[in-house]
């Protein structure tokens, strides 16, 4: 009997093929715009995911506290024995095959200056001092194939402490412009006042520099800065820090203050002939989905031996991410809901016009012996036939608009970034979301079916007949 | 689809009446009306228009309800069964033949035939042996895959009255069947109407004012205002 009443709907939609076709433009248009929308928030998802796990990793360890208190004074929260906790870590056999670079980092602040120019500057930094090999390694992950790859740290390399990196702003601030040869950066107008003022500081710090850094001596003229901080101790410390390159950070903030160097020189920096530590054991996974289970097992590693150690995940360590994705989901489910009303009204609308027309038929039908839910039943397949040929039509033109643009190599700097990356719509990046979406637009199709097939059934069979 | 006994009627109304509500006004289409029909027989209902013909084949047919009073059809109260019972046993036991001839136009006529015998879920090889013997009997075997904006107006009622008779119903019930036909081609529909009555043995009750169909009729119930004004049998 079923098979009838689809036939019987498949005819009509084709016999109505105008309006079933406006019909269906409806629910394709609606596909159609969900689905690139999911296509670019699945891309800015994975895209912000893959950036910020080739950073930052997937997990870091701190030492308990650091997260909510360590920012004010990072080399206080540094981790015992770090070397045997990244080998109790490595060895486990738990962790071992989820665990793609396992590596230290140590954050710091304090204060760069460039008294070698002749416009001499001071600004305070912030610091990661990481192992150049590791960082290449952790660049290098793209689990979702987005083809987004931030250029690795040139003129940074294991064997040499003395070279690092530096925000472009930074490199602004202290007069780097020229001996880095970086395009559309002036040199500073001369601040004779200024000049009076910080003199002294200057001093103090080239001091200091000469004193505890004697590489910096043989570092290259011109790329050269010094980077003063407090040692664990409270005593002031300095390096010098050749400046290899710079590296554009996303917001000026940073841009302004970020310093990347070697483990070795932020550790001598902090911790001067002290025992060095790390403020973080960096892990980046093979796979984003080990992430809770790589996250258990480490606390549960850590409760066992007593370590006073904490877990975070990148989504905890950069609160942007979280804000872009709700921002995000709200806006698609607002376009949802205004695709959904849409696609109701338009179905509501043709399948009325479809029981009006065809009254006398369903009188007819019923006198023959058909029950009143086959009646309601063969609209809702009509519903649900326009919505799916509206969806798969839909769809279709959702990947093959994806498909042009993802080929058509177009670049942008998405919000926080500073490189430009290409721009890709991922349609079926999240196959159950993009499923979710199609099962969606045809259940909302059926139930717009609902009202008028209800209307259709509950006719009184001598009113249907009589119909004209 | 069960042949009813030879002697009790087929349909039975005892003290029936109907009234609707049009606005404020209560309209009375039938009043107090008593009949029965035997099995196999060739019934015409007649009477002027707004007599209350149509309302009378609407309660025999199962697709109304009345106000007061007792319609039995095949033997069965049709008051005790509800909704999706009553339109099963439209399904098994009542074809209906109409004056528009009704048939669903994105079926072809083959399929309109068969429909009925889907609805009493029929095995697909009986479905198709009876669909086509039933186009073969009513002359349109050679247009069985035509849609129904294919055929002519007698070639539709003719399909009309296999799909009424494929399920072999103990009645067949038709409103004014030859109304839109031309005297000839109505001329025909009766005859054939008659021919696969007398093979079928099914009872056939027109509402009509055909005099070509009433030269036909077994029985004629002559029905005014509502109530039956004579009751007379063929040779009577």
């Amino acid at each position: 009997m079923i098979g009838v009443l689809v036939k019987i709907a498949w005819r009509n939609i084709v016999r109505n093929r105008r309006r079933s076709l406006m019909t269906a433009s409806a629910v394709a248009a609606g596909a159609l715009a969900m689905l690139l929308f999911l296509g670019y928030t699945t891309y800015i998802f994975l895209g912000m995911e893959t950036g910020n796990v080739q950073h930052l990793g997937h997990l870091r360890v701190f030492r308990a506290g650091y997260f909510l208190y360590g920012a004010g004074n990072p080399t206080a929260y540094g981790i015992d024995g770090y070397r045997e906790v990244m080998r109790e870590i490595g060895d486990d056999p738990v962790l071992k095959p989820m665990i793609r670079v396992l590596t230290p980092a140590q954050s710091l602040m304090g204060i760069a200056a460039n008294y070698r120019s002749d416009n001499a500057a001071s600004r305070t930094f912030f610091g990661e001092g990481i192992i150049p090999s590791d960082r290449a390694r952790m660049l290098g992950w793209d689990q979702y194939h987005t083809g987004i790859f931030h250029p690795l740290d040139p003129g940074m390399s294991d064997a040499d402490e003395s070279s690092g990196l530096v925000g472009t702003g930074l490199a602004r601030i202290l007069n780097l412009c020229a001996p880095l040869k970086l395009p559309d950066c002036p040199p500073a107008p001369a601040a004779a006042p200024a000049e009076e003022h910080r003199g002294p500081v200057n001093a103090d710090i080239a001091e200091l520099a000469g004193r505890d850094a004697p590489q910096a001596e043989q570092a290259p003229e011109g790329a050269q800065i010094d980077l003063l901080a407090a040692t664990v101790g409270g005593a002031p410390n300095v390096v010098s820090l050749h400046v290899a390159s710079t590296q554009p950070q996303g917001a000026k903030e940073l841009d302004d203050a970020y310093v990347l160097m070697h483990l070795g020189l932020a550790q001598q920096l902090v911790y001067g002939r002290e025992e060095h530590k790390v403020t973080a054991i960096v892990l980046q996974l093979r796979d984003s989905r080990y992430m809770s289970a790589a996250r258990a097992r480490l606390n549960a590693l850590f409760r066992e031996r007593h370590l006073g150690l904490e877990v975070r995940d990148f989504g905890e360590l950069v609160p942007f991410y979280g804000q872009v994705i709700r921002l995000f989901s709200s806006i698609f489910l607002f376009i949802a809901l205004v695709m959904g009303m849409i696609v109701l009204f338009a179905v509501v609308n043709t399948m009325t016009m479809n029981v009006m027309e065809r009254i006398n038929e369903i009188g007819t039908s019923r006198a023959m012996g058909v029950r009143r839910s086959r009646i309601r039943a063969q609209f809702l397949i009509e519903g649900t036939f326009i919505g799916l040929i509206g969806t798969v039509v839909g769809a279709a033109l959702a990947i093959g608009i994806a498909t042009l643009v993802n080929r058509s190599g177009i670049t942008w700097i998405p919000p926080g970034n500073a490189i430009p990356i290409p721009l890709h719509l991922d349609v079926l990046g999240r196959p159950l979301r993009a499923a979710s979406i199609c099962v969606g637009l045809v259940l909302v199709a059926t139930a717009a079916a609902l009202l008028p097939a209800n209307r259709a059934a509950r006719l009184s069979v001598v009113d249907a007949l009589r119909h004209i | 689809m069960t042949q009813p006994a030879a002697t009790s009627p087929v349909v039975r109304l005892a003290h029936v009446s109907r009234t609707y509500q049009s606005g404020a006004l209560e309209v009375r289409a039938l009043d107090d009306l008593s009949l029965e029909i035997p099995p196999d027989r060739f019934s015409v209902v007649i009477g002027a228009s707004g007599s209350g013909k149509t309302t009378l084949l609407n309660l025999i047919g199962c697709i109304d309800a009345p106000s007061k009073g007792v319609v039995d059809v095949c033997r069965q109260n049709i008051a005790e069964l509800d909704d999706d019972a009553v339109a099963d046993f439209r399904a098994r036991n009542i074809g209906f033949i109409f004056q528009t001839f009704s048939l669903i136009p994105v079926l072809s006529a083959y399929e309109n035939v068969e429909y009925p015998l889907l609805l009493v879920g029929m095995p697909a090889a009986e479905r198709r042996r009876r669909t086509t013997a039933m186009l073969e009997a009513v002359g349109l075997a050679a247009q069985a895959q035509r849609q129904p904006n294919e055929l002519s107006g007698g070639q539709k009622q003719r399909v009309a009255i296999a799909r009424a008779l494929v399920k072999q119903p103990q009645l067949v019930l038709a409103d004014e069947p030859t109304a839109n036909l031309d005297s000839a081609t109505g001329a025909a529909i009766i005859a054939l109407m008659r021919r696969v009555q007398a093979d079928s043995h099914t009872t056939f009750i027109f509402a009509t004012h055909d005099p070509q169909l009433m030269s036909h009729a077994d029985e004629i119930f002559a029905i005014r205002d509502g109530a039956l004004l004579e009751h007379r049998r063929s040779g009577a």
